[in-house]
């Protein structure tokens, strides 16, 4: 089943925002997944990060990259921690 | 507790925050901003963090520290912003009724902290670069 064009808001941060040139960006996307948006960010603004040394959340929640997304959902984007 | 902050750390006040009576033992761990990293010189670093997450997934892992080691008290405070070489960029501190409990606790947390809590440390080098820390790929832009 084909899916719906959603409408997602991607909130960038540290290197993912310096590439972005923006702190935030809503979307219209056919996202299934929070990997879906990661790969359509990747696509439109060029990093070459794997998903995997990465980090999810949605709307606020720390989240998998199979975590479903829904139209008006807030995805944040986040490159390899380094706290400490 | 773990707090963010932009302002100094001072570690003999937070310390007094885990007094216990019950406490046989205090650990603390410093995070200190270092002038070298992987060969290049280091001018200062910038912290920036997600706090909402980052308090929040702090607080979990504080938790977690507390009920492995049987904890008196655990408290850590993150830094963000610019930081000078020599800052206190991290504190962690707990108190335990006995030392062992106390160490590990310590460590636990700040290994947890550097690997779970949303913060990205950029590097600003002598030479005039700088380079956010653990995102070589990232910075392979495909434009550039």
């Amino acid at each position: 089943m084909k899916s719906r064009a959603k409408k997602i808001t991607v909130r960038y941060f540290a290197m993912f925002r310096e590439h972005a040139g923006v702190d935030a960006e809503t979307l219209t996307l056919e996202a299934e997944t929070a990997a879906d948006v990661f790969g359509a960010t990747r696509d439109r603004h060029g990093s070459a990060e794997p998903s995997g040394h990465c980090k999810v959340a949605i709307n606020d929640e720390m989240a998998d990259w199979n975590s479903p997304v829904a139209d008006g959902d807030t995805v944040l984007l986040f490159p390899p921690v380094a706290g400490g | 507790m773990l707090t963010m902050t932009t302002v100094v750390i001072c570690p003999e006040e937070l310390r007094d925050s885990l007094i216990d009576p019950g406490a046989g033992a205090y650990c603390a761990f410093e995070g200190w901003v270092r002038n070298e990293n992987e060969g290049h010189d280091v001018l200062r670093l910038e912290y920036e963090a997600y706090e909402p997450l980052a308090i929040r997934e702090g607080e979990a892992i504080l938790d977690e520290a507390r009920q492995r080691f049987s904890l008196l008290h655990a408290h850590c405070v993150h830094r963000t912003g610019l930081l000078e070489i020599g800052d206190c960029a991290v504190w962690v501190g707990v108190s335990a009724p006995h030392r062992d409990e106390a160490f590990l606790a310590c460590r636990y947390i700040i290994d947890q902290l550097k690997v779970r809590l949303p913060i990205w440390k950029k590097e600003h080098y002598v030479d005039g670069h700088s380079g956010w820390v653990n995102c070589e790929r990232c910075a392979r832009h495909a434009h550039g």
